[in-house]
């Protein structure tokens, strides 16, 4: 047994964002609703203060809280993703919901606790705690889903969101009670130990509703019904961080899940996961393709995207854990910079969705149609653009791990996605320009720029994203 | 100096090609002229020591081209009596042609181009001719066709010049894939392309056989008869003659210099080069004989009627130049030379001649729109008169001496061959149907009156090229300048007196003296002076008879003409579509090649390939994109229904077994 203040140490960020969420949530009751503005800027400190404390932290691999909790290099980079994706979140929304009306001090707070929650999620290191932080991922996002409550569109997404995640939810705690009743342990290295004599049917089985549970986060075929339609619905920020943090962290511990607790049975959940993966990026290629909405043609886009790093989780390697690894920094960044474009997407103070209102965007906003366009192109994965990149390390594992046509089809049905981003480029320089959009803040063009700008430069110096992705993926060898 | 001969030419075209926009037409012009007068001079300079000196034929090696196992090929330059005749033929009219076109086209914003081709082909002739192994022939043979195509499609905004472009290319690649199986056939037979090394083995291996499509040739036969197919291309031999007329497109010196003096006789100088392999043949010559005698009547009967200017000359080259195969396939190789010699004086006359009409006329061209200029233009008038006199064969004008020996020779070889006698026969035929034709078009030209002015007929359909800047008041037909009227009194010269100068040469007393030995020498020479007398003055007889039916029918009663063409329509439509050839091979050839390129286009390409490729791929992905979005239904209970069948499928999968 360690000490508290160990304990403590290695689930510092954890621990801020805990207290602080409780603390804001009494400013926000003490002061009202004025406070939203500084309840916001606050939230975004304390998860700055978070993302500095594992910048700067402890190094070390520690297990703690009983081996239900783990502190690796691995669950660090994760965490460093997931509070990335909240923090631009928390500055991209700013504007939005004080335009939208719906400007309260709540949003920061459950947007805090939803981080909290993939922060635990990430770090789990047993069912348990895998099932109290998705949960408490789920539940704050189920709220912001709605957060909208006035409008049609977002209710529903909230309340389909939640009726399916609840299903989801089910599913995995029934995976996860049949892995416990076969394996008898709840922690992954306890349940790694009992499958070594191979698999039992009833662990197989608890496999598949447990990963299904996870596919459901993750939003992969045929898990992802749900995604369009939230994505479209709920507003755009929130939009946003539905496509970052909580994918890092789904993705994070479906990883460690296959990897620690069912190492002996890689050829099982293997199948599993490429399924998953070529269906995915599949339905993402293809069906994007006949949208008209920008978000849901972004939530399609993300289906793909998952279906492409899961070809990295599918190789079950040290490489492929590390083309994973790269692969969601790259997208998180690309994603970010693409939803910061969408959020300035507002003509004459009305949020418009359509791709057909960037037409001409090259016209009457050179600078954002320039951003958005190589955010297009790094998407497609088109060199030297960093979403090549992405797909170059998740596709190298595959080939090495021997799973060659994975890699074809994943490149093939690449070409496919290609399209759509590329239309969205043909949009803008060569359409007849549709009506300027308002000048955006400074704020959300300096997170496109930037987004774009660590996109374009990644050929250049890729060394720390790939140098802490190696580091994250020797967590696991 | 033989080597200046060649590449002046090409230097000329160089600079013109690369600098001819930055210095200027004028430069460009001065420039061409130059460089070809200096060629022109010292080809004399050579035809003087190796022709009628005794200056020794040479054959340099400039450097060595391919060498690829048992095949060598070298840049040289065979100088030899037979190559003097035709450097001099060639740069004499290409320099002339210069110095006239720098008049003719004065009006063309793109002079440099033109006289950049006009240096090109040069170049690409002399080669030809200074040849000394036949894959450096070929060279300059498709140079010739390339700078041909290009020429005869100079104003490449009129669509007509293209299509004549285009077909004068393609048929030429018809008669020159002949010739390349020739080539290679030589390269079989006698393991070399160099003519002194294919000479010395052929006799060895007369009466060798080949085998084609299981058929045994004689293997000398069958190289022949590919060799001339080469040659029926390129000077526009029955059968593959389409493209000679519609080459008239082109501007009127460049018919001059390609189609009717050097290109089109190109044939002419292959088969005199390969006379020893020739001579191995009595089949190949029979043939060269028939295809020579049946072009030289099928061209003349088709120019008796024809009313383009330029067209009436164009047959009667064509007819010509048959002239000149039946003299070669009779053994006569010296005469047929002489008279591609002599031609090319009077034929580059008659055409600069008819351009210098042409551009009297403001770019008419139609002989039945003209009448009466020999008042307006009187030297141009006595010029073609010159020419048409040299033409028909009066005497003692140039083709007094070569044509009516080629006739002579004909009959003489009738002794020994049927082939001969139907050559004879249709050549002096001809020789009547020439008279006929050249003065027809002399009268409807220079004669009568004028039925319909210029300025308010056909100006505008027949215009030549953009020439919006006519400084003249009114349309009165205007005489030449002085410099397109110097290379006609050139040439008309040479129509003269060429044969009476050179006829003891090319075919007389001195012929070992000339020749020494670079065409194959046998009996016909001697034979024909051995013939009877009245055969000498028939050519002569018939060549009254056609200038007095022409007199009568369009001078003395004008409209005779007309009359004798209603009374036979079928005849005459027969022969102003030139015997229905284009239409002919249009049924046979060109329409089944578009009906195939068709097919492979929209049924191959269109419908195999882009449907079963791109387009094919591109409506699948639409069609699954459709289909993926369908799924998305937005109901609640369908999003729950796949969730649970996945995880169905996934546990059935399991049970099942799975991968193992």
């Amino acid at each position: 047994m360690y000490p508290l203040s160990f304990s403590i140490a290695h689930a510092l960020p954890e621990t801020i964002l805990a207290v602080g969420a409780l603390l804001l949530i009494l400013v926000g009751a003490i002061r009202g609703e004025k406070s939203a503005p500084l309840v916001a800027e606050l939230a975004i400190g304390l998860l700055t203060l978070a993302l500095v404390v594992i910048f700067i932290g402890a190094k070390t691999t520690a297990t703690v809280f009983d081996g239900a909790f783990i502190d690796d290099q691995f669950a660090r980079y994760m965490k460093a993703l997931v509070l990335i994706g909240s923090i631009v979140t928390l500055i991209l929304s700013r504007d939005f919901l004080r335009r939208e009306n719906i400007d309260q001090f709540e949003f920061p707070v459950l947007v805090m606790l939803s981080t909290l929650g993939m922060l635990m999620l990430t770090s789990a290191n047993s069912l348990i705690s895998l099932y109290l932080g998705l949960e408490l991922m789920s539940l704050a996002l189920y709220v912001v889903a709605s957060f909208h409550r006035d409008n049609l569109k977002a209710s529903e997404a909230g309340l389909k969101y939640f009726v399916l995640g609840a299903l989801s939810s089910g599913m995995l705690l029934y995976g996860a009670s049949l892995i416990y009743g076969y394996a008898g342990s709840v922690s992954f290295p306890g349940i790694a130990a009992a499958l070594k004599s191979g698999p039992a049917i009833g662990v197989v089985f608890g496999l598949v509703f447990l990963l299904a549970g996870l596919a459901f986060k993750m939003s992969t075929v045929p898990f992802h019904m749900w995604t369009p339609d939230v994505y479209e619905g709920a507003p755009t920020p929130v939009t946003a961080f539905f496509a970052s943090a909580p994918k890092m962290a789904a993705v994070a511990i479906t990883l460690r899940t296959v990897m620690v607790a069912f190492p002996n049975i890689t050829h099982e959940w293997r199948q599993i996961v490429m399924f998953i993966s070529v269906a995915s990026m599949a339905l993402g290629s293809f069906a994007a393709i006949g949208q008209t909405n920008i978000k849901r043609l972004m939530a399609y886009s993300s289906i793909g995207h998952m279906g492409f790093a899961l070809v990295g989780l599918a190789a079950a390697n040290a490489a492929g854990v590390e083309g994973v690894a790269i692969y969601l920094a790259i997208y998180l960044v690309t994603t970010l910079g693409v939803f910061a474009a969408i959020v300035a997407m507002r003509v004459q103070g009305r949020s418009v969705e359509n791709i057909s209102d960037l037409a001409g965007l090259s016209r009457t906003d050179g600078w954002m149609a320039f951003f958005m366009a190589m955010l297009m192109f790094s998407l497609a994965g088109i060199p030297p653009m960093a979403g090549f990149f992405a797909k170059y390390y998740a596709f190298l594992a595959a080939v090495q791990a021997g799973l060659t046509p994975l890699a074809v089809i994943g490149v093939l049905l690449s070409t496919v996605a290609a399209f759509y981003y590329l239309r969205i480029v043909k949009v803008m320089y060569f359409d007849e320009a549709a009506p300027a959009f308002d000048r955006a803040p400074f704020a959300v063009r300096a997170v496109c720029a930037v987004a774009t700008a660590l996109v374009f430069c990644f050929w250049v110096y890729p060394a720390p994203i790939v140098e802490a992705a190696t580091n994250a993926a020797r967590a696991f060898f | 100096m033989y080597q200046s001969i060649v590449f002046l030419p090409l230097l000329g075209f160089l600079i013109a090609g690369f600098s001819g926009n930055r210095l200027g037409a004028r430069a460009t012009e001065i420039i061409t002229t130059g460089l070809l007068f200096v060629s022109g001079v010292l080809s004399w300079a050579v035809f003087a020591d190796i022709g009628l000196g005794h200056g020794q034929a040479s054959a340099p090696i400039l450097s060595n081209w391919i060498t690829s196992g048992g095949l060598r090929v070298d840049w040289a330059l065979r100088i030899d009596s037979l190559t003097a005749v035709m450097l001099v033929v060639v740069t004499s009219v290409s320099s002339l042609v210069h110095l006239y076109s720098i008049g003719y086209m004065h009006e063309d914003p793109s002079r440099p181009r033109f006289f950049g081709y006009l240096s090109l082909f040069t170049f690409a002739m002399l080669m030809l001719v200074t040849a000394d192994n036949l894959v450096q022939m070929f060279f300059g043979w498709e140079g010739v066709g390339l700078a041909s195509y290009l020429l005869i499609g100079f104003w490449y905004e009129k669509p007509s010049a293209c299509a004549a472009a285009i077909k004068a290319f393609v048929v030429n690649r018809v008669g020159d894939f002949g010739f390349a199986l020739g080539i290679f056939l030589v390269f079989v037979l006698t393991g070399s392309v160099s003519f002194d090394a294919i000479f010395a083995a052929a006799p060895g291996l007369a009466h060798k056989s080949v085998s084609v499509f299981g058929f045994e040739w004689d293997a000398w036969t069958i190289t022949c008869l590919l060799l001339f197919m080469g040659a029926m291309g390129k000077s526009a031999q029955f059968l593959l003659h389409t493209w000679l007329p519609d080459a008239m497109e082109g501007p009127t010196p460049v018919s001059a210099l390609i189609h009717a003096a050097t290109m089109v006789t190109a044939g002419v100088f292959m088969v005199a080069r390969l006379s020893p392999l020739f001579e191995l043949s009595p089949v190949a010559q029979g043939f060269v004989v028939v295809i020579g005698a049946t072009t030289a009547i099928f061209a003349a009967t088709v120019g008796l009627v024809q009313n383009d200017i330029k067209r009436v000359i164009a047959y009667s080259t064509c007819s010509q130049l048959g002239y000149m195969f039946v003299a070669l396939g009779v053994g006569g190789y010296a005469i047929g030379i002489f008279h591609l010699f002599t031609h090319a004086f009077f034929k580059a006359l008659l055409f600069l001649g008819a351009g210098s009409v042409i551009h009297a006329m403001h770019h008419e061209q139609d002989m039945r729109n003209m009448g009466g200029l020999r008042k307006d233009i009187p030297f141009t008038f006595w010029m073609m008169t010159i020419g048409t006199l040299a033409l028909t064969g009066f005497p003692f004008t140039a083709g007094y001496y070569s044509k009516d020996a080629i006739i002579e020779s004909a009959y003489a070889a009738g002794a020994h061959s049927s082939a001969a006698t139907y050559g004879f026969l249709m050549t002096l035929l001809a020789a009547g149907l020439t008279s006929f034709y050249s003065w027809r078009l002399v009268f409807m030209t220079f004669f009568g009156s004028r039925h319909v002015t210029a300025d308010e007929h056909g100006h505008a359909a027949n215009d030549d090229h953009a020439h919006d800047d006519h400084g003249h008041g009114g349309h009165t037909p205007h005489e030449s300048p002085l410099v397109m009227l110097i290379p006609l009194a050139t040439l008309a010269l040479g129509a003269l007196f060429a044969g009476l100068a050179f006829s003891g040469d090319f075919i007389g007393h001195r012929f070992d003296e000339f020749w020494k030995g670079t065409v194959a020498e046998n009996h016909i020479m001697h034979a024909m002076h051995e013939i009877p007398g009245y055969v000498g003055y028939l050519p002569t007889v018939l060549m009254i008879v056609g200038f007095l039916v022409a007199l009568w029918f369009y001078i003395l009663a004008p409209g005779t003409a007309d009359r004798l063409a209603r009374a036979n329509p079928v005849l005459y439509r027969f022969l102003l579509n030139k015997w229905y050839f284009d239409e002919l091979y249009d049924v046979l050839f060109v329409r089944p090649a578009f009906w195939l390129g068709r097919l492979f286009w929209k049924g191959g390409d269109g419908r195999v390939i882009d449907g079963l490729g791109p387009d094919g791929v591109s409506a699948r992905v639409i069609d699954i994109a459709r289909g993926a979005a369908r799924l998305q239904t937005g109901y609640l209970y369908h999003y729950a229904f796949a969730m649970l069948i996945g995880v169905a499928a996934f546990i059935t999968w399991y049970l099942l077994g799975g991968v193992r």
